[in-house]
């Protein structure tokens, strides 16, 4: 299995990360080089094993629905890069 | 002499009840040692005032009687751990200027028993590393040196394993995906242990791989991992994968007693291309524990070769999704857009910038591996597999195995810059041994044995039943008794 120039560039894309025309060929032969370290577990008999959810077998602990937090407005947009009037503030959207 | 900085925390607790030093004087010893250290890179945000207040504090509790195991000790933190109003940043780009509003469920419980937090300490960017290497902050340099080439302190976990090797402080925290406790420890001479999955909460420590990810502790000594095992355990509501289960007296465990255990050796860890000083040291370890009265038994864990392989497959899906979170909008970097530029824009730029290349070189497999058309092939595939890499350890316990042991990694500290700069797989294999401990939810600890004949620290690792941390130890620490090991860096820094 290996990774072409186009799909370097989808998965970029999906991932969220820039990447410049001329970064992709090298992008598409680092991500075949470990694609093709993964091929072994092609070798892996597998037929009948459930794939792995959780290392302890463990029924993951409810809570009551209630509220356990708030009213930290202040705290939470402290760290925020771009805040304006209690919201965090973004480039414009428009479709 | 030795200065109180180089003490263990057994040393440092005796004296600081005996009244024969303040947490105060300590604090301030390790505090002069983290100055002189700079040419480590170890400490990358330094707290000098948290400490002394803290140390204070800690005095006050100790003319009291009232002083836990950690009260006044100095520790290091490793930056993944958010602590409130300090720089937390993983060792990225993306999180610069980021100061947790909140503090991790592990310093909590620190701070809480009297612990003393000298500041944050240097590793590879969001734990993906072996080497320290991909830091925002540099790499952080092994205090061992033998010419004139500087050192890698190994990864993630480097800049602790620097620090405590140094003695810049007492002890310090780690956190271990694939090795990122044990592996560091190895390269510096000291003693890390990986906990079971689920024994120390993960709560408010910057996640990698949620299913891998756990803390632990990296000390000079076994007994010390004991204590400050100790101290960070136990069960915690804010994160659900957390157990509910009691935490034993681990110092308690340490009894030298290993007559009659079962210890396994698997055969599939005989590598091909493995030093022959390696493979040495490791008979040797047998050979300890066989006159400690324990029997050494060959065992099979069939599925060893196919750890790596699934592990990055299953540790970079599980980051694209945890690092999906650094977008510019909540915390952290927000690239500077030019005109036009929307959302995606902001998105796309901002992780370019923000993340280093190691980082995006995983999310993008991690997105590759869950995308549409390959989730079955690869991730499923693979956690098929990490189902039967933990079903050989269960069968292994399950025949009577009480601990398992290995190399903790296949070298001794290679040099910055000399390992998987043409090819990231090469970098991978450090953590062939310890990967397998991680995808099982196994506690691992790694041991100083010896020195290799250039000079540097070999480690042996032994591996543990899940919850059995106390017993682990125990073998620990007859290994620790019976290899002796004491040297120390000599100091150039």
């Amino acid at each position: 299995m290996s990774i072409d120039i186009d799909t370097a560039r989808k998965v970029a894309k999906l991932a969220r990360i820039r990447e410049e025309e001329a970064a992709l060929p090298d992008l598409a032969r680092e991500l075949s080089r470990i694609l093709g370290f993964m091929q072994q577990l092609n070798e892996v008999d597998v037929s009948g094993v459930e794939p792995m959810v959780s290392v302890t077998p463990m029924r993951l602990k409810r809570r009551a629905d209630v509220v356990t937090d708030g009213n930290i407005q202040a705290q939470v947009l402290k760290n925020a890069p771009d805040a304006r009037e209690g919201f965090f503030a973004v480039p414009k959207v428009v479709e | 002499m030795t200065t109180p900085n180089s003490w263990t925390i057994k040393a440092a607790r005796a004296a600081l009840r005996k009244g024969e030093i303040s947490a105060v004087d300590l604090t301030m010893s390790c505090l002069t040692a983290m100055d002189a250290g700079d040419g480590l890179n170890a400490f990358v945000h330094k707290t000098p005032q948290i400490a002394l207040e803290q140390a204070r504090a800690a005095d006050a509790r100790l003319k009291a009687g009232d002083a836990p195991a950690m009260c006044g000790i100095p520790l290091g933190i490793k930056d993944v751990f958010c602590t409130k109003g300090v720089p937390s940043q993983a060792a990225s780009n993306i999180l610069r200027g980021f100061k947790p509003e909140y503090e991790s469920t592990v310093t909590t419980k620190l701070f809480e028993a009297g612990a003393v937090m000298l500041g944050k300490l240097n590793m590879d960017e969001f734990a993906m590393g072996s080497s320290n290497e991909s830091s925002c902050y540099g790499p952080a340099v092994s205090p061992w040196k033998i010419d004139a080439r500087q050192l890698t302190a190994g990864g993630s976990s480097g800049g602790s394993a620097a620090a405590v090797a140094a003695d810049l402080c007492l002890a310090a925290t780690g956190t271990d995906t694939g090795g990122s406790i044990r592996q560091p420890a190895a390269f510096t001479g000291i003693v890390g242990i990986k906990p079971t999955y689920g024994r120390v909460s993960r709560w408010g420590v910057i996640a990698y791989a949620s299913s891998l990810d756990q803390a632990g502790p990296m000390t000079k000594s076994v007994r010390d991992a004991a204590i400050f095992l100790q101290a960070m355990s136990g069960h915690d509501a804010k994160d659900s994968t957390s157990a509910d289960l009691p935490v034993p007296d681990f110092e308690a465990a340490l009894t030298g007693d290993i007559r009659g255990k079962r210890i396994g050796i698997p055969r599939e860890c005989r590598l091909d291309g493995i030093p022959a000083e390696i493979d040495a040291l490791w008979q040797k370890g047998m050979e300890m524990l066989r006159d400690a009265g324990a029997e050494i038994v060959d065992i099979s864990l069939p599925h060893t070769k196919y750890a790596l392989p699934a592990y990055y497959v299953i540790a970079p899906a599980e980051a694209s999704s945890n690092l999906a979170r650094y977008d510019g909008v909540r915390y952290g970097h927000r690239a500077k857009l030019s005109q036009g530029d929307g959302i995606t824009e902001m998105y796309e730029k901002t992780r370019a910038e923000g993340f280093g290349p190691e980082v995006q070189r995983r999310i993008m497999i991690g997105t590759y591996v869950l995308s549409a058309g390959f989730y079955d092939a690869y991730y499923n595939r693979a956690r098929k597999v990490r189902a039967l890499i933990k079903r050989d350890f269960e069968q292994a316990f399950a025949a009577g195995i009480d601990c398992i042991l290995t190399p903790t990694t296949p070298s001794s500290a290679f040099g910055l810059g000399e390992m998987g700069s043409t090819d990231p797989v090469e970098m991978y294999l450090n953590d062939v041994f310890t990967i397998t401990v991680n995808l099982a939810g196994l506690p691992g600890v790694a041991v100083p044995v010896g020195l290799d004949h250039k000079g540097l620290p070999l480690g042996l690792q032994l591996i543990g039943r899940p919850w059995e941390e106390g017993d682990l130890l125990n073998h620990a620490y007859v290994l620790e008794r019976a290899a002796g090991f004491v040297s120390k860096p000599e100091k150039w820094w």
